[in-house]
Protein backbone atom coordinates (compact mmCIF):
# COMPACT_ATOMS: atom_id res chain seq x y z
CA UNK A 1 0.00 0.00 0.00
CA UNK A 2 2.77 2.35 0.89
CA UNK A 3 4.64 1.50 -1.86
CA UNK A 4 2.02 2.24 -4.27
CA UNK A 5 1.22 5.35 -3.56
CA UNK A 6 5.45 6.54 -3.44
CA UNK A 7 4.75 4.64 -6.84
CA UNK A 8 2.01 7.28 -8.26
CA UNK A 9 3.53 10.22 -6.49
CA UNK A 10 7.24 9.43 -7.85
CA UNK A 11 5.09 8.93 -11.24
CA UNK A 12 1.98 11.82 -10.86
CA UNK A 13 3.28 15.67 -10.06
CA UNK A 14 -0.06 16.12 -8.04
CA UNK A 15 -3.34 15.34 -6.84
CA UNK A 16 -5.82 13.54 -9.38
CA UNK A 17 -6.86 16.11 -11.86
CA UNK A 18 -9.41 13.87 -14.33
CA UNK A 19 -10.33 10.12 -13.03
CA UNK A 20 -12.10 8.14 -15.46
CA UNK A 21 -14.10 4.94 -14.21
CA UNK A 22 -15.63 2.27 -16.06
CA UNK A 23 -16.54 4.25 -19.09
CA UNK A 24 -18.92 2.57 -21.85
CA UNK A 25 -19.62 4.15 -24.47
CA UNK A 26 -21.33 2.90 -28.34
CA UNK A 27 -22.28 4.51 -31.51
CA UNK A 28 -25.59 2.05 -32.20
CA UNK A 29 -24.60 -1.36 -31.78
CA UNK A 30 -20.72 -0.85 -31.57
CA UNK A 31 -19.77 -1.01 -28.20
CA UNK A 32 -16.66 1.30 -28.61
CA UNK A 33 -15.63 2.27 -25.64
CA UNK A 34 -16.04 -1.09 -23.00
CA UNK A 35 -15.56 -0.42 -18.95
CA UNK A 36 -12.43 2.11 -19.59
CA UNK A 37 -10.64 3.29 -16.32
CA UNK A 38 -7.61 5.74 -15.78
CA UNK A 39 -6.45 8.78 -13.79
CA UNK A 40 -4.40 11.92 -14.88
CA UNK A 41 -2.66 14.04 -11.85
CA UNK A 42 -1.82 17.42 -11.89
CA UNK A 43 0.87 18.33 -14.28
CA UNK A 44 1.35 14.66 -15.98
CA UNK A 45 1.39 14.14 -19.67
CA UNK A 46 -0.70 10.68 -20.48
CA UNK A 47 -1.05 9.05 -23.45
CA UNK A 48 -3.36 6.61 -24.99
CA UNK A 49 -2.14 4.52 -27.56
CA UNK A 50 -3.64 1.81 -29.56
CA UNK A 51 -5.13 0.76 -33.24
CA UNK A 52 -7.61 3.03 -34.98
CA UNK A 53 -10.87 1.80 -33.54
CA UNK A 54 -9.24 0.87 -30.36
CA UNK A 55 -11.57 4.34 -28.73
CA UNK A 56 -9.20 6.79 -28.02
CA UNK A 57 -10.63 9.32 -30.09
CA UNK A 58 -13.87 8.00 -28.78
CA UNK A 59 -12.77 8.27 -25.26
CA UNK A 60 -11.51 11.57 -25.51
CA UNK A 61 -14.60 13.24 -27.01
CA UNK A 62 -16.77 11.59 -24.52
CA UNK A 63 -14.84 13.57 -22.12
CA UNK A 64 -15.30 16.75 -23.85
CA UNK A 65 -18.52 15.78 -24.08
CA UNK A 66 -19.46 15.54 -27.92
CA UNK A 67 -20.74 11.97 -27.32
CA UNK A 68 -22.67 10.68 -24.47
CA UNK A 69 -21.53 7.62 -22.25
CA UNK A 70 -24.04 5.20 -21.83
CA UNK A 71 -22.31 3.97 -18.15
CA UNK A 72 -19.25 5.12 -16.33
CA UNK A 73 -18.10 8.21 -14.31
CA UNK A 74 -15.78 11.02 -14.99
CA UNK A 75 -14.78 13.28 -12.78
CA UNK A 76 -12.50 16.62 -13.57
CA UNK A 77 -11.39 18.15 -9.65
CA UNK A 78 -13.74 15.75 -8.10
CA UNK A 79 -16.96 17.15 -10.33
CA UNK A 80 -18.73 15.27 -12.65
CA UNK A 81 -18.42 16.04 -16.50
CA UNK A 82 -21.00 13.57 -17.57
CA UNK A 83 -24.29 14.89 -18.84
CA UNK A 84 -22.55 18.50 -18.76
CA UNK A 85 -23.39 20.35 -22.50
CA UNK A 86 -19.87 20.61 -24.15
CA UNK A 87 -19.51 24.18 -23.65
CA UNK A 88 -19.96 23.67 -19.72
CA UNK A 89 -17.30 21.46 -19.76
CA UNK A 90 -15.17 23.67 -21.41
CA UNK A 91 -15.74 26.27 -18.52
CA UNK A 92 -15.37 23.79 -16.12
CA UNK A 93 -11.30 23.50 -17.49
CA UNK A 94 -11.12 21.03 -19.74
CA UNK A 95 -9.99 21.61 -23.64
CA UNK A 96 -9.63 19.08 -26.51
CA UNK A 97 -7.71 20.01 -29.52
CA UNK A 98 -9.61 17.46 -32.01
CA UNK A 99 -8.66 15.57 -34.74
CA UNK A 100 -8.22 16.70 -38.09
CA UNK A 101 -7.74 20.22 -36.03
CA UNK A 102 -10.76 21.73 -36.98
CA UNK A 103 -9.43 25.50 -37.36
CA UNK A 104 -11.69 27.82 -38.54
CA UNK A 105 -10.47 28.46 -42.21
CA UNK A 106 -12.13 31.54 -43.06
CA UNK A 107 -11.37 33.00 -39.89
CA UNK A 108 -7.57 34.47 -39.28
CA UNK A 109 -5.05 33.47 -36.83
CA UNK A 110 -6.08 36.35 -34.17
CA UNK A 111 -9.88 35.40 -34.60
CA UNK A 112 -9.09 31.79 -34.04
CA UNK A 113 -7.11 32.46 -30.77
CA UNK A 114 -10.27 34.67 -29.98
CA UNK A 115 -12.49 31.95 -30.23
CA UNK A 116 -10.23 29.36 -28.39
CA UNK A 117 -10.29 32.34 -25.49
CA UNK A 118 -14.29 32.09 -26.05
CA UNK A 119 -15.04 31.32 -21.98
CA UNK A 120 -12.60 33.98 -20.63
CA UNK A 121 -12.75 37.70 -20.37
CA UNK A 122 -10.97 39.42 -22.54
CA UNK A 123 -8.65 40.71 -20.12
CA UNK A 124 -7.29 37.18 -19.64
CA UNK A 125 -6.76 37.01 -23.16
CA UNK A 126 -4.87 39.55 -24.03
CA UNK A 127 -2.13 37.29 -21.42
CA UNK A 128 -2.75 34.56 -23.14
CA UNK A 129 -2.41 35.10 -26.35
CA UNK A 130 1.11 36.41 -25.05
CA UNK A 131 1.85 33.22 -23.61
CA UNK A 132 0.66 31.32 -26.78
CA UNK A 133 2.64 33.45 -29.29
CA UNK A 134 5.79 32.35 -27.31
CA UNK A 135 5.38 28.34 -27.28
CA UNK A 136 4.21 29.06 -31.44
CA UNK A 137 6.10 31.82 -32.49
CA UNK A 138 5.04 30.88 -36.16
CA UNK A 139 1.77 32.37 -35.46
CA UNK A 140 2.49 35.96 -34.13
CA UNK A 141 3.63 36.63 -37.87
CA UNK A 142 0.91 34.81 -39.47
CA UNK A 143 -1.74 36.41 -37.15
CA UNK A 144 -3.73 38.33 -39.88
CA UNK A 145 -3.45 35.69 -42.44
CA UNK A 146 -7.24 32.81 -42.63
CA UNK A 147 -6.14 29.99 -41.04
CA UNK A 148 -7.27 28.17 -44.06
CA UNK A 149 -4.01 29.30 -46.17
CA UNK A 150 -2.13 27.92 -43.45
CA UNK A 151 0.45 24.69 -43.93
CA UNK A 152 -1.03 21.38 -41.96
CA UNK A 153 2.02 22.08 -39.35
CA UNK A 154 0.52 25.53 -38.87
CA UNK A 155 -2.97 24.29 -38.41
CA UNK A 156 -1.42 22.41 -35.60
CA UNK A 157 0.13 24.62 -33.73
CA UNK A 158 -2.73 26.98 -34.42
CA UNK A 159 -5.58 24.23 -33.14
CA UNK A 160 -3.54 23.60 -30.04
CA UNK A 161 -3.14 27.80 -28.87
CA UNK A 162 -6.92 28.39 -29.43
CA UNK A 163 -7.18 25.07 -27.01
CA UNK A 164 -4.75 26.40 -24.87
CA UNK A 165 -6.41 29.89 -24.96
CA UNK A 166 -9.72 28.12 -23.01
CA UNK A 167 -6.79 28.36 -19.80
CA UNK A 168 -7.69 24.60 -19.63
CA UNK A 169 -6.96 22.70 -16.31
CA UNK A 170 -5.87 19.47 -18.73
CA UNK A 171 -5.70 19.88 -22.15
CA UNK A 172 -6.37 17.00 -24.65
CA UNK A 173 -4.69 16.49 -27.79
CA UNK A 174 -6.14 14.00 -30.21
CA UNK A 175 -3.90 12.85 -32.62
CA UNK A 176 -1.83 15.99 -33.18
CA UNK A 177 1.03 14.05 -35.11
CA UNK A 178 -1.27 12.87 -37.80
CA UNK A 179 -1.00 13.57 -41.38
CA UNK A 180 2.42 16.07 -40.81
CA UNK A 181 5.98 15.72 -42.10
CA UNK A 182 8.56 13.82 -39.67
CA UNK A 183 10.23 16.98 -38.83
CA UNK A 184 7.14 19.07 -38.12
CA UNK A 185 6.56 15.82 -36.09
CA UNK A 186 9.10 16.51 -33.76
CA UNK A 187 8.70 19.81 -33.35
CA UNK A 188 4.64 19.09 -31.89
CA UNK A 189 5.99 16.82 -29.99
CA UNK A 190 8.54 19.33 -28.42
CA UNK A 191 5.96 21.58 -28.04
CA UNK A 192 3.78 19.24 -26.10
CA UNK A 193 7.00 18.60 -23.50
CA UNK A 194 7.54 22.22 -23.15
CA UNK A 195 4.06 22.54 -22.37
CA UNK A 196 4.23 19.64 -19.83
CA UNK A 197 7.23 21.52 -18.23
CA UNK A 198 5.56 24.74 -18.15
CA UNK A 199 3.30 22.72 -15.77
CA UNK A 200 0.19 21.86 -18.74
CA UNK A 201 -1.09 18.70 -17.61
CA UNK A 202 -2.26 16.64 -21.33
CA UNK A 203 -3.99 13.74 -22.18
CA UNK A 204 -2.23 12.69 -25.78
CA UNK A 205 -3.98 10.42 -27.65
CA UNK A 206 -1.74 9.47 -30.52
CA UNK A 207 -1.21 6.31 -33.38
CA UNK A 208 2.62 7.56 -33.28
CA UNK A 209 3.11 5.03 -29.87
CA UNK A 210 6.90 5.55 -30.43
CA UNK A 211 6.78 9.74 -30.06
CA UNK A 212 3.87 9.31 -27.82
CA UNK A 213 5.58 7.12 -25.12
CA UNK A 214 8.79 9.35 -25.17
CA UNK A 215 6.77 12.47 -24.10
CA UNK A 216 4.89 11.10 -21.99
CA UNK A 217 4.95 10.17 -17.88
CA UNK A 218 2.56 7.43 -17.89
CA UNK A 219 0.47 5.59 -20.84
CA UNK A 220 -2.55 3.34 -21.20
CA UNK A 221 -2.33 1.05 -24.28
CA UNK A 222 -6.13 0.62 -25.44
CA UNK A 223 -7.50 -2.35 -27.54
CA UNK A 224 -10.60 -3.02 -28.92
CA UNK A 225 -12.10 -0.48 -26.40
CA UNK A 226 -10.40 -1.82 -23.09
CA UNK A 227 -7.13 -1.05 -21.13
CA UNK A 228 -4.75 -3.83 -22.34
CA UNK A 229 -1.57 -1.96 -20.38
CA UNK A 230 -0.69 0.84 -18.51
CA UNK A 231 2.76 2.03 -17.18
CA UNK A 232 5.15 4.84 -17.81
CA UNK A 233 6.41 5.73 -20.90
CA UNK A 234 9.58 3.84 -20.34
CA UNK A 235 8.49 1.10 -19.47
CA UNK A 236 5.79 0.94 -22.04
CA UNK A 237 8.77 2.03 -24.40
CA UNK A 238 10.88 -1.30 -23.50
CA UNK A 239 7.35 -3.98 -23.34
CA UNK A 240 7.48 -6.50 -25.57
CA UNK A 241 4.20 -7.14 -26.51
CA UNK A 242 4.19 -2.98 -26.79
CA UNK A 243 7.13 -3.24 -29.12
CA UNK A 244 5.31 -5.64 -31.44
CA UNK A 245 2.33 -4.09 -31.56
CA UNK A 246 2.96 -0.59 -32.25
CA UNK A 247 6.69 0.50 -32.65
CA UNK A 248 7.29 -2.00 -35.09
CA UNK A 249 10.18 -3.79 -33.30
CA UNK B 1 -38.49 59.25 -64.85
CA UNK B 2 -35.40 57.71 -65.27
CA UNK B 3 -34.42 58.37 -61.69
CA UNK B 4 -37.82 57.47 -60.16
CA UNK B 5 -37.33 53.73 -62.12
CA UNK B 6 -33.93 53.84 -60.48
CA UNK B 7 -35.01 54.69 -56.87
CA UNK B 8 -37.97 51.96 -57.45
CA UNK B 9 -35.36 49.20 -58.14
CA UNK B 10 -33.86 49.88 -55.26
CA UNK B 11 -36.80 50.26 -52.80
CA UNK B 12 -37.91 47.04 -54.28
CA UNK B 13 -34.28 45.64 -54.44
CA UNK B 14 -33.77 47.00 -50.35
CA UNK B 15 -36.76 44.88 -49.32
CA UNK B 16 -35.62 41.86 -50.75
CA UNK B 17 -32.18 42.04 -49.94
CA UNK B 18 -33.39 42.78 -45.93
CA UNK B 19 -35.37 39.45 -46.21
CA UNK B 20 -32.67 37.68 -48.03
CA UNK B 21 -30.31 38.57 -45.40
CA UNK B 22 -32.28 36.16 -43.07
CA UNK B 23 -32.34 33.35 -45.01
CA UNK B 24 -28.40 33.69 -45.92
CA UNK B 25 -28.23 33.81 -42.29
CA UNK B 26 -29.96 31.03 -41.04
CA UNK B 27 -28.66 28.79 -43.96
CA UNK B 28 -24.93 30.00 -43.32
CA UNK B 29 -25.40 28.31 -39.79
CA UNK B 30 -27.35 26.06 -39.87
CA UNK B 31 -27.72 25.04 -44.04
CA UNK B 32 -31.41 25.50 -43.79
CA UNK B 33 -33.48 27.00 -46.45
CA UNK B 34 -35.78 28.26 -43.88
CA UNK B 35 -39.05 28.52 -46.58
CA UNK B 36 -40.92 30.14 -43.39
CA UNK B 37 -39.38 33.39 -43.46
CA UNK B 38 -41.84 34.98 -45.87
CA UNK B 39 -44.01 34.47 -43.72
CA UNK B 40 -42.53 35.67 -40.86
CA UNK B 41 -42.76 38.94 -42.90
CA UNK B 42 -46.36 38.48 -43.11
CA UNK B 43 -47.20 38.24 -39.44
CA UNK B 44 -45.11 41.67 -38.90
CA UNK B 45 -47.17 42.98 -41.23
CA UNK B 46 -50.34 41.70 -39.95
CA UNK B 47 -48.80 42.84 -36.21
CA UNK B 48 -48.46 46.37 -37.64
CA UNK B 49 -52.07 46.04 -38.97
CA UNK B 50 -53.73 44.93 -35.73
CA UNK B 51 -51.75 47.54 -33.57
CA UNK B 52 -52.62 50.57 -36.31
CA UNK B 53 -56.31 49.62 -37.34
CA UNK B 54 -57.88 47.20 -34.49
CA UNK B 55 -55.81 49.03 -31.86
CA UNK B 56 -55.09 52.18 -33.07
CA UNK B 57 -51.41 52.43 -31.34
CA UNK B 58 -48.94 55.30 -32.17
CA UNK B 59 -47.25 53.80 -35.61
CA UNK B 60 -43.82 54.11 -33.85
CA UNK B 61 -45.49 51.43 -31.06
CA UNK B 62 -47.12 49.65 -34.06
CA UNK B 63 -43.42 49.45 -35.43
CA UNK B 64 -41.92 48.53 -32.49
CA UNK B 65 -44.18 45.27 -31.82
CA UNK B 66 -43.90 44.21 -35.97
CA UNK B 67 -40.23 43.56 -35.52
CA UNK B 68 -40.53 42.27 -31.73
CA UNK B 69 -43.15 40.22 -32.73
CA UNK B 70 -41.03 38.88 -35.52
CA UNK B 71 -38.38 38.00 -33.63
CA UNK B 72 -40.50 36.13 -31.04
CA UNK B 73 -42.24 33.95 -34.20
CA UNK B 74 -38.47 33.28 -35.49
CA UNK B 75 -37.28 32.06 -32.15
CA UNK B 76 -39.90 30.04 -31.23
CA UNK B 77 -40.22 28.39 -34.70
CA UNK B 78 -36.82 27.48 -34.22
CA UNK B 79 -37.07 26.39 -30.50
CA UNK B 80 -40.01 24.52 -31.32
CA UNK B 81 -40.41 23.05 -34.84
CA UNK B 82 -36.31 23.27 -35.81
CA UNK B 83 -34.13 22.66 -33.10
CA UNK B 84 -35.51 19.15 -31.73
CA UNK B 85 -34.40 17.85 -36.07
CA UNK B 86 -30.62 19.39 -35.55
CA UNK B 87 -29.21 15.98 -35.55
CA UNK B 88 -32.11 14.35 -38.39
CA UNK B 89 -31.39 14.47 -41.76
CA UNK B 90 -31.61 17.74 -43.86
CA UNK B 91 -34.42 16.44 -45.57
CA UNK B 92 -36.52 16.13 -42.46
CA UNK B 93 -35.90 19.90 -41.24
CA UNK B 94 -36.35 21.45 -44.86
CA UNK B 95 -39.78 19.17 -45.06
CA UNK B 96 -40.77 20.88 -41.54
CA UNK B 97 -39.70 24.24 -42.72
CA UNK B 98 -42.12 23.96 -45.66
CA UNK B 99 -44.67 22.47 -43.06
CA UNK B 100 -44.50 25.59 -40.97
CA UNK B 101 -44.99 27.94 -43.60
CA UNK B 102 -48.22 26.11 -44.51
CA UNK B 103 -49.12 26.38 -41.11
CA UNK B 104 -48.46 30.48 -40.42
CA UNK B 105 -50.61 30.92 -43.69
CA UNK B 106 -53.25 28.68 -43.26
CA UNK B 107 -53.63 30.06 -39.28
CA UNK B 108 -53.50 33.93 -40.13
CA UNK B 109 -55.97 32.14 -42.64
CA UNK B 110 -58.40 31.24 -40.55
CA UNK B 111 -57.98 33.56 -37.75
CA UNK B 112 -58.27 36.75 -39.49
CA UNK B 113 -59.64 35.88 -42.94
CA UNK B 114 -58.24 35.56 -46.42
CA UNK B 115 -58.64 39.26 -47.41
CA UNK B 116 -56.43 41.52 -47.86
CA UNK B 117 -56.49 44.21 -45.24
CA UNK B 118 -55.43 47.82 -45.87
CA UNK B 119 -52.43 48.94 -43.57
CA UNK B 120 -53.01 52.69 -43.00
CA UNK B 121 -49.84 55.38 -43.60
CA UNK B 122 -47.30 54.75 -41.09
CA UNK B 123 -45.46 58.08 -41.58
CA UNK B 124 -46.09 60.30 -44.53
CA UNK B 125 -42.47 61.35 -46.05
CA UNK B 126 -44.10 62.90 -49.00
CA UNK B 127 -41.62 63.51 -52.30
CA UNK B 128 -38.62 65.05 -52.91
CA UNK B 129 -37.99 66.71 -56.23
CA UNK B 130 -34.22 66.12 -57.62
CA UNK B 131 -33.57 67.18 -60.84
CA UNK B 132 -36.80 67.45 -61.92
CA UNK B 133 -38.10 63.72 -60.88
CA UNK B 134 -40.04 63.17 -58.45
CA UNK B 135 -39.12 60.81 -55.69
CA UNK B 136 -41.06 59.14 -53.21
CA UNK B 137 -39.87 59.63 -49.88
CA UNK B 138 -40.75 56.14 -48.16
CA UNK B 139 -38.80 54.80 -51.00
CA UNK B 140 -35.61 56.86 -50.16
CA UNK B 141 -36.37 56.09 -46.58
CA UNK B 142 -35.95 52.51 -47.35
CA UNK B 143 -33.21 52.62 -48.93
CA UNK B 144 -31.66 54.59 -45.90
CA UNK B 145 -32.68 51.96 -43.41
CA UNK B 146 -31.68 49.25 -45.11
CA UNK B 147 -28.24 50.59 -45.80
CA UNK B 148 -28.02 50.90 -42.15
CA UNK B 149 -29.32 47.52 -41.37
CA UNK B 150 -26.72 45.73 -43.62
CA UNK B 151 -23.56 48.22 -42.04
CA UNK B 152 -24.87 47.31 -38.50
CA UNK B 153 -25.28 43.62 -39.02
CA UNK B 154 -21.46 43.59 -40.84
CA UNK B 155 -19.91 44.94 -37.78
CA UNK B 156 -22.22 42.45 -35.53
CA UNK B 157 -20.85 39.61 -37.37
CA UNK B 158 -17.50 40.77 -37.98
CA UNK B 159 -16.05 42.61 -34.81
CA UNK B 160 -18.71 41.15 -31.98
CA UNK B 161 -18.04 38.22 -29.72
CA UNK B 162 -21.62 36.79 -30.90
CA UNK B 163 -20.99 37.77 -34.55
CA UNK B 164 -17.71 35.85 -34.18
CA UNK B 165 -19.28 32.73 -32.55
CA UNK B 166 -22.04 32.80 -35.34
CA UNK B 167 -19.08 32.76 -38.45
CA UNK B 168 -17.45 29.55 -35.72
CA UNK B 169 -20.81 28.08 -35.88
CA UNK B 170 -21.38 28.25 -39.25
CA UNK B 171 -18.23 26.97 -40.46
CA UNK B 172 -18.03 24.17 -37.48
CA UNK B 173 -20.33 23.84 -35.27
CA UNK B 174 -18.65 20.43 -33.07
CA UNK B 175 -15.40 22.71 -33.48
CA UNK B 176 -16.97 25.53 -31.92
CA UNK B 177 -18.93 23.62 -29.01
CA UNK B 178 -15.00 22.80 -28.03
CA UNK B 179 -14.88 26.06 -27.59
CA UNK B 180 -17.58 26.77 -25.41
CA UNK B 181 -19.32 28.73 -27.42
CA UNK B 182 -23.09 27.46 -26.52
CA UNK B 183 -24.38 26.45 -30.00
CA UNK B 184 -28.40 26.37 -29.31
CA UNK B 185 -28.19 29.89 -27.70
CA UNK B 186 -25.62 31.13 -31.42
CA UNK B 187 -28.42 29.45 -33.52
CA UNK B 188 -31.72 31.43 -31.87
CA UNK B 189 -29.42 34.42 -31.73
CA UNK B 190 -29.21 34.18 -35.78
CA UNK B 191 -33.26 33.36 -35.99
CA UNK B 192 -33.40 36.75 -33.52
CA UNK B 193 -31.68 38.86 -36.31
CA UNK B 194 -32.73 36.97 -39.52
CA UNK B 195 -36.36 37.76 -38.04
CA UNK B 196 -35.28 41.57 -36.59
CA UNK B 197 -34.41 41.90 -40.76
CA UNK B 198 -37.67 41.03 -41.53
CA UNK B 199 -39.45 42.79 -39.58
CA UNK B 200 -37.75 46.36 -40.53
CA UNK B 201 -38.95 44.41 -43.96
CA UNK B 202 -42.80 43.84 -43.30
CA UNK B 203 -42.88 47.61 -41.93
CA UNK B 204 -41.18 49.00 -45.29
CA UNK B 205 -42.91 46.69 -47.42
CA UNK B 206 -46.39 47.60 -45.69
CA UNK B 207 -45.04 51.56 -46.07
CA UNK B 208 -44.72 50.76 -50.06
CA UNK B 209 -48.06 49.02 -50.60
CA UNK B 210 -50.46 49.64 -47.74
CA UNK B 211 -51.73 46.10 -47.64
CA UNK B 212 -51.40 42.81 -46.35
CA UNK B 213 -52.50 39.15 -46.81
CA UNK B 214 -51.77 35.79 -45.67
CA UNK B 215 -50.00 34.28 -48.45
CA UNK B 216 -48.28 38.13 -49.19
CA UNK B 217 -45.24 35.97 -48.08
CA UNK B 218 -45.15 33.77 -50.70
CA UNK B 219 -43.69 35.65 -53.24
CA UNK B 220 -41.45 37.97 -51.69
CA UNK B 221 -39.99 35.12 -49.66
CA UNK B 222 -39.70 33.08 -53.42
CA UNK B 223 -37.99 36.40 -54.76
CA UNK B 224 -35.95 37.20 -51.55
CA UNK B 225 -34.72 32.97 -52.08
CA UNK B 226 -33.48 33.99 -55.45
CA UNK B 227 -31.73 36.83 -54.12
CA UNK B 228 -30.01 34.91 -51.64
CA UNK B 229 -28.91 32.27 -54.22
CA UNK B 230 -27.88 34.75 -56.99
CA UNK B 231 -26.05 36.71 -54.57
CA UNK B 232 -24.28 33.24 -53.10
CA UNK B 233 -26.29 32.01 -50.55
CA UNK B 234 -24.32 32.44 -47.03
CA UNK B 235 -22.80 35.57 -48.43
CA UNK B 236 -23.70 38.86 -46.61
CA UNK B 237 -22.78 41.41 -49.10
CA UNK B 238 -24.08 38.73 -51.73
CA UNK B 239 -27.54 38.76 -50.24
CA UNK B 240 -27.69 42.48 -50.80
CA UNK B 241 -26.38 42.87 -54.34
CA UNK B 242 -28.70 39.82 -55.51
CA UNK B 243 -32.02 41.45 -53.62
CA UNK B 244 -30.75 44.50 -55.78
CA UNK B 245 -30.32 43.16 -58.95
CA UNK B 246 -33.98 41.13 -58.27
CA UNK B 247 -35.89 44.52 -57.48
CA UNK B 248 -33.71 46.22 -60.38
CA UNK B 249 -34.19 43.72 -62.79
CA UNK B 250 -38.24 43.46 -61.93
CA UNK B 251 -38.98 47.60 -62.23
CA UNK B 252 -36.64 47.50 -65.35
CA UNK B 253 -38.67 45.15 -67.05
CA UNK B 254 -42.19 46.52 -65.55
CA UNK B 255 -41.31 50.43 -66.76
CA UNK B 256 -40.21 48.88 -70.51
CA UNK B 257 -44.05 48.15 -70.41
CA UNK B 258 -43.17 44.22 -69.74
CA UNK B 259 -44.81 43.67 -66.33
CA UNK B 260 -46.22 40.18 -67.31
CA UNK B 261 -42.68 38.86 -67.76
CA UNK B 262 -41.80 40.65 -64.61
CA UNK B 263 -41.36 37.30 -62.37
CA UNK B 264 -40.19 34.86 -65.28
CA UNK B 265 -37.38 37.56 -65.58
CA UNK B 266 -36.06 37.49 -62.06
CA UNK B 267 -35.96 33.22 -61.96
CA UNK B 268 -34.70 33.20 -65.59
CA UNK B 269 -31.49 35.09 -63.87
CA UNK B 270 -30.86 32.85 -61.48
CA UNK B 271 -31.15 29.93 -64.16
CA UNK B 272 -28.19 32.26 -65.94
CA UNK B 273 -26.13 32.92 -63.12
CA UNK B 274 -26.22 28.96 -61.94
CA UNK B 275 -24.99 27.53 -65.31
CA UNK B 276 -22.33 30.31 -65.23
CA UNK B 277 -21.38 30.11 -61.48
CA UNK B 278 -23.31 27.48 -59.24
CA UNK B 279 -22.09 29.24 -55.97
CA UNK B 280 -24.20 32.44 -57.00
CA UNK B 281 -22.13 35.94 -57.42
CA UNK B 282 -20.53 35.85 -54.18
CA UNK B 283 -20.35 32.08 -53.33
CA UNK B 284 -17.48 30.52 -51.50
CA UNK B 285 -16.34 27.22 -54.02
CA UNK B 286 -17.60 24.32 -52.29
CA UNK B 287 -14.27 22.98 -52.17
CA UNK B 288 -11.91 23.12 -49.03
CA UNK B 289 -8.62 22.39 -48.32
CA UNK B 290 -8.54 19.74 -45.42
Amino acid sequence: MAAETTNTQAVGAGKTLLSVKDLNVSYGAIHAVQGISFDIHEGEIVTLIGANGAGKSTTLNTIAGLVKPDSGTITLDEKNLVGQRAHKIVEAGLALCPEGRRVFSRMSVAENLEMGGYTQPDSQNAKTVKMVYEHFPRLRERKNQLAGTLSGGEQQMLAMGRALMSRPKLLMLDEPSMGLAPLLIEEIFQIIRQLGDAGTTILLVEQNANMALKVADRAYVLELGKVAKHGTGQELLHDDDVRKAYLGA
Amino acid sequence: MFLTQVLNGLQLGSIYALVALGYTMVYGIILLLNFAHGDIIMFGSYVAWIALVQLGLNPAIAVLLAIFGCVVLGVLIDKVAYAPLREAPRLSILITAIGVSYLLENGVQLLLGADAKVVPSIIDLGTVQVFGSTLSGTALLTVAVTIVATVVLTLLVQKTRLGKAMRAVSEDMGAARLMGVNVNSTISFTFAVGSALAGIAAILYSMAYQQVSPTMGVMLGTKAFVAAVLGGIGSIPGAVIGGLIVGFSEVFVAAFGLSVWQDAVVFLLLILVLVVKPTGLLGRPVTEKV
